[in-house]
């Protein structure tokens, strides 16, 4: 068994895990639903939307140099990462120069990809996550397992126990509203004393140099304006244009991740404190990272950079709602990861990511920058053919059934024994295990076929 | 007028199933149409193409696209099916200047068999009655590529004594997903075991859809769990053919 299947089959047999993915996910989906519903015309929206950001990657080079010139001159500093490594390094030296020994982060999945939360541990930097769910990951020294719900594979009721077990002064009632009261005493008096602020960036505005984020808790505001210095670390594909551009995409994102109209907190941070402000940090630094992207775009993957990271997907994923995230093994997890995920990390140890589809479609549909996931996956599968990575078992069936499908009168002969010696196998029409088919038979029956093919039937019946 | 259509029968129909190409020719007939088989024909190609095996769809689309572009339409009693030549064949032959205009052709002229009689004919079974209650799963590439949602849902509803149960979730794929099913038996397993559910809960005699291999999913694991739902192609209860042998029936 492979990694991803020794994973799904655990994921498989934890029910707790299901019921955790199913109230999230559910309650997602028939929120996007009502949300989708009162929109005027979302299907028009979902196509602006598209065109926004494929006009912003088709012209990456000149809004990113745009945004960097206003984020120089709002006061910002700004730094270019190629790599994963590179962005770490960055973020690292900045928060010695600062003389950081705590720094406050706000949920960012960017972070998560460059696996900054292990080299701020390797420099002896301390780290506190201020989102509620990503505060939970962190007690529990766990991955996150969706991108806007870190915690999904959680119930509240794990949810509760753990904060019992870490928590210095734990709620006592078990109630949704104690338990947060408890986090926010946890996690309150060390977001304030923290050096540093990381986050991630939602927007990127190119003509004003802002960075926005979303949050529904506040924590990256109180996370990011108190420390001396905010440090943002963002994909380079994050950039639109101007704030109306900004302001269209924010009303997609909101409702297709949770169906709400907008988030609680939306905030665009332009530059470092100024002269005249009574609070916000002395510094503001904004790591433009690339990791990949660029060759993405080169590669047949520029569709993929329109992902605006809203979770819809998954949420909407027949496979995720059974395995979660955790079973995909990568950053991100769903259709969008498994189209991400080995351009990031290679496609040879994740070629399971791209064949665990139906290629239902359901993904696209729901896609608020729609995305042809489906069809990035088929590119990604053709790949995994080319190259040799797909079973020999598979290879060889398939070769053979295309070959005796190839030759029409043959096919006719081999089919028909096929299915006498079917036939021999079915009782009272049903067939319950089928040699070299166990995968299907296992789980369920397969219908005896009729005594001749249709061919043989309609050749009988009529002259063609 | 009549008008003359070569039917693809698909391979999994050919071989499992006869009965639901045969009562695609009864409701064509019905509708006025005059039914070619195509001689030529095996598999459309759409376990290579979605296995990533691009050399072996192409030659399969080449055979069956000289197969079938003689005739003025082709009706397929699959969406799925339908959807890899409609959809899928042009891409394939993006770069291949003498083939793409040939797969645009035979994709133009290429309808799922309901979306067909329903969208082009306008055509409804007359006379036809079955007394029974029925629920309609949507399959997933005759939905989302092919736009099949009220075609058979208007010819079902002309057939006499038929009531049709909404199933909770009808849009939701089954876990078939063709070599998906046995590549990750498991995660289908525990896909159409949900599905499985939510047909029972609908109280309905009979599961519908338009897809054989869906149906086959479906069916094979409502045998399993002990239901008493029986499953039908839509296209038969169409035809006038729902009174016979359902799927795992077979004599």
């Amino acid at each position: 068994m492979s990694g991803f299947d020794t994973r799904a089959a655990a994921a498989l047999a934890d029910s707790t895990l299901k019921t955790a993915v199913e109230r999230t996910a559910g309650t997602a989906e028939a929120k996007r639903t009502l949300a989708v519903a009162a929109f005027p015309d979302f299907e028009a929206a979902r196509t602006r939307a598209a065109a926004i950001k494929d006009h912003v990657i088709a012209h990456l080079g000149h809004y990113l140099e745009q945004f960097e010139a206003n984020a120089i001159a709002a006061g910002a500093q700004v730094h270019w990462a190629a790599t994963a490594d590179e962005a770490c390094r960055i973020v690292v030296d900045i928060c010695r120069k600062a003389n950081a020994k705590n720094v406050a982060r706000s949920k960012s999945m960017l972070g998560e990809e460059i696996g900054l939360q292990h080299a701020l541990a390797e420099a002896g930097i301390g780290r506190i996550e201020t989102d509620l769910a990503e505060h939970i990951i962190q007690l529990a020294d766990e991955r996150p397992s969706h991108i806007i719900w870190p915690a999904m594979h959680k119930t509240r009721e794990q949810v509760s126990a753990l904060f019992k077990a870490k928590h210095r002064t734990p709620h006592e009632e078990d109630s949704i509203a104690a338990m947060a009261e408890s986090a926010r005493r946890e996690l309150r008096e060390q977001m304030l004393g923290a050096d540093v602020g990381i986050s991630g960036a939602n927007f990127l505005i190119a003509d004003t140099g802002a960075v926005c984020t979303v949050t529904n808790e506040g924590n990256a505001e109180l996370s990011l304006v108190p420390p001396r210095v905010h440090i943002v670390t963002a994909g380079i594909e994050k950039i639109v244009p101007s704030m109306p551009h900004a302001v269209h995409m924010l009303r997609m994102l909101a409702r297709s991740a949770t169906g709400a109209a907008l988030t609680q907190y939306t905030t665009f941070y332009t530059g470092p404190k100024r002269a005249h402000d009574r609070d916000g940090p002395e510094e503001m630094h904004i790591v433009l990272v690339d990791n990949g992207r660029t060759n993405m775009r080169e590669e047949g993957l520029a569709d993929m950079l329109r992902c605006i990271r809203c979770g819809a997907c998954m949420n909407h994923c027949v496979v995720f709602r059974q395995i979660g995230g955790h079973a995909y093994g990568g950053t991100y997890p769903g259709p969008m990861g498994a189209v991400l995920t080995p351009a990031l990390d290679g496609l040879a140890p994740n070629r399971d990511l791209v064949q665990a589809c139906t290629l239902n479609g359901k993904c696209q549909e729901v896609c608020p920058v729609r995305i042809p996931l489906p069809t990035l996956l088929k590119g990604w599968r053709e790949k995994s053919w080319r190259e040799g990575l797909e079973p020999t078992s598979m290879r060889m069936g398939l070769g053979l059934w295309a070959w005796v499908a190839r030759r029409p009168a043959l096919y006719r002969l081999a089919t028909g024994l096929a299915l006498r010696a079917m036939r021999l196998l079915g009782r009272r029409g049903w067939i319950e295990t089928l040699p070299l088919a166990g995968g299907w038979t296992r789980h369920r029956a397969m219908p005896r076929p009729a005594a001749s093919s249709f061919m043989a039937q309609y050749r009988k019946e009529r002259r063609p | 007028m009549t008008q003359q259509v070569a039917l693809f029968v698909t391979c999994l129909v050919d071989l499992m199933r006869p009965r639901i190409g045969f009562a695609a020719i009864r409701a064509l007939e019905a509708a006025g149409c005059d039914v070619i088989v195509p001689q030529g024909q095996t598999c459309c190609g759409q376990p290579a193409l979605n296995s990533g095996d691009r050399d072996h769809a192409a030659a399969l689309a080449k055979q069956t696209i000289a197969a079938l572009e003689p005739y003025a339409a082709i009706i397929v009693p699959s969406g799925s099916c339908a959807g890899t030549i409609r959809c899928h064949y042009p891409e394939i032959f993006a770069d291949d200047a003498q083939w793409l205009p040939r797969a645009q052709a035979v994709a133009a002229k290429t309808h799922e068999v309901m979306a067909y009689l329903d969208d082009v004919l306008g055509w409804k079974p007359d006379g036809v009655s079955l007394d029974a209650t029925a629920t309609y799963h949507d399959s997933c590439s005759g939905l989302r590529e092919l736009g099949i949602k009220a075609q058979p849902r208007r010819l079902l509803k002309a057939v006499d004594g038929l009531k049709l149960a909404p199933l909770a979730g009808e849009e939701t794929c089954c876990g078939f997903g063709g070599t998906f099913c046995v590549k990750y038996p498991a995660i289908s397993n525990a896909i159409v075991g949900e599905k499985a559910n939510a047909i029972d809960a609908t109280g309905a005699d009979l599961l519908l859809a338009g897809d054989l291999g869906c149906l086959m999913n479906m069916a094979g694991k409502l045998h399993r769990d002990g239901s008493t739902v029986r499953a039908f192609h839509a296209i038969e209860l169409i035809a006038g053919m729902g009174d016979g042998p359902a799927i795992g029936e077979e004599p």
